[in-house]
């Protein structure tokens, strides 16, 4: 798809925006061990549950420069404009920003595992539980930020529209990778994660271009 | 106009603001005289009247304020979510302002629930707060109250405000069924609902009626204050119109 050509080709431009997330990643979970205690065992209690916060901050974080950008320079009127369905167009955007951000994020995700004593067992619930989640957070918060583009300071505002609406992803994400430490199946936690998942790609889509159209218009 | 008609008249009649203004004025006293009666009554009948718990004691009270406040933290939400659709699809202003009136009178009754909820638990449970399934739901709706709040604050252009809360509000709605039914889908310390459409109450009748009149009250109470910033509202909003003016220079 074209749209999701040229967003590649800009984030690939602006390394910055691409990185920054990703750095965030790896800072909030430095924290803990830092900030909580560095004792192992203690560690590898909180690792599920740190991973997965630190994950959903940084996707929050980068939420925010979606559309901002394309609405400074007037290509997002460009989109709505064009005859391709805004659906389409809005869901390519979101699965760009997805590889940049949550698949990224997915795939450092074991450093951070190990950094905080994360046992191996976990890994695979990570990753997989990540690898769910990560596309419902980044579509929830695209409606977020297509609801606040049009304001001078929408970052604060993006994190309390999106953060109660994340909550259900980060609950079972983080039992995923729990249940996978202690050897229970995670099957159900996957599923509950993918249904979510298909929830949010039949119905997020529609919102954010309703949002977007509201935005554009005052 | 050989246009069918979907909706009864008064459905259209409700987005004019002079209309709505008028209307809510006549019924005003009527719901504020009933939400005093069943409140008073209400809270007199379950503080007084009303049988004490056999375990519980005394304590178990607190459940005459804390059902009704959460059972109208959730009316509150739905009636927003329904005015943001109505708004989104009809363009009705009133119905935008009914959303704004409506989200500040529902965050404080999740608030209320949230707050006598914590007051029961500490005796009963042994804390104020458990991380379970449904109060865990009730602070994310107060949550989204809160967010539907400030991004409604946030947007200067009246209109647009309303239309982004509304889309916002919408995609909240995805949580009032997951409190409604996370009492059922997972083991939790809280007990099923007290209300059942279908069944009778598992209480005696002196515990469950004054229970129903203090329900009834609340919404009662709900709908005067929901009037009276509607009424608010529409007045600001209209201000510049000619009839809210005569009616400013009458008084």
């Amino acid at each position: 798809m074209a749209t999701c050509r040229r967003e590649f080709l800009l984030s690939f431009r602006r390394k910055s925006d691409l990185v920054n997330p990703l750095i965030f990643f790896l800072m909030v979970a430095t924290l803990f061990p830092l900030g909580v205690s560095p004792e192992p065992g203690f560690l590898a209690q909180i690792a599920p549950g740190v991973v997965w916060v630190a994950a959903l901050l940084a996707t929050l974080l980068s939420m925010d420069a979606l559309f901002r950008s394309d609405y400074e320079d007037g290509s997002l009127e460009q989109l709505l404009l064009s005859p391709q369905p805004l659906f389409i167009v809005v869901l390519a955007k979101v699965v760009a920003h997805w590889m940049m951000t949550g698949l990224a994020l997915t795939i450092m995700a074991p450093l951070l595992g190990l950094m905080l004593f994360l046992p191996s067992e976990g890994m695979p619930g990570l990753m997989l539980s990540l690898l769910l989640g990560t596309p419902t957070l980044s579509l929830v918060g695209a409606i977020g930020a297509a609801l606040t583009v049009g304001l001078k300071k929408g970052g604060v505002l993006i994190s309390l529209l999106v953060l109660p609406l994340y909550i259900p992803v980060l609950i079972f994400g983080s039992s995923a990778v729990q249940a996978a430490v202690t050897g229970l199946p995670l099957g159900g936690y996957l599923a509950l994660l993918g249904a979510l998942l298909a929830l949010a790609l039949g119905l997020a889509p529609l919102a954010i271009s309703a949002a977007l159209r509201i935005s554009i218009s005052s | 106009m050989a246009e069918k008609k979907w909706m009864p008249r008064w459905f259209y009649q409700l987005a004019s603001p002079r209309w709505c203004y008028e209307i809510t004025g006549k019924l005003l006293p009527w719901f504020f005289a009933a939400a005093v009666v069943l409140l008073i009554g209400g809270a007199v009948w379950a503080l007084l009247f009303a049988p004490a718990d056999y375990q519980q004691g005394n304590s178990f009270r607190i459940i005459y304020l804390h059902v009704p406040s959460a059972i109208l933290a959730q009316s509150a939400y739905m009636l927003m979510a329904v005015a943001g659709a109505v708004g989104l699809i009809w363009k009705m202003k009133v119905a935008d302002m009914v959303l704004k009136s409506a989200a500040p009178i529902g965050a404080s009754m999740a608030v209320l629930a949230l707050a006598t909820g914590a007051i029961w638990g500490k005796p009963t449970w042994g804390s104020w707060w458990v991380w379970d399934a449904r109060l865990t739901s009730m602070l994310i709706l107060f949550f989204l109250y809160l967010g539907v709040m400030a991004l409604n604050s946030a947007i200067e252009n009246e209109s647009t405000a309303a239309q982004a809360s509304a889309v916002l509000a919408l995609v909240g709605l995805v949580n009032i069924p997951i409190i409604k039914y996370s009492v059922e889908w997972w083991n939790t310390l809280h007990q099923p609902a007290t209300f059942k459409l279908t069944e009778k109450p598992a209480m005696p009748a002196e515990m469950w009626l004054p229970l129903l009149v203090m329900v009834i009250g609340f919404y009662c109470f709900f709908a005067v204050s929901l009037m009276q910033r509607l009424r608010n509202e529409i007045i600001w909003r209209e201000r510049r119109t000619g009839w809210v003016r005569e009616l400013l220079n009458k008084q």
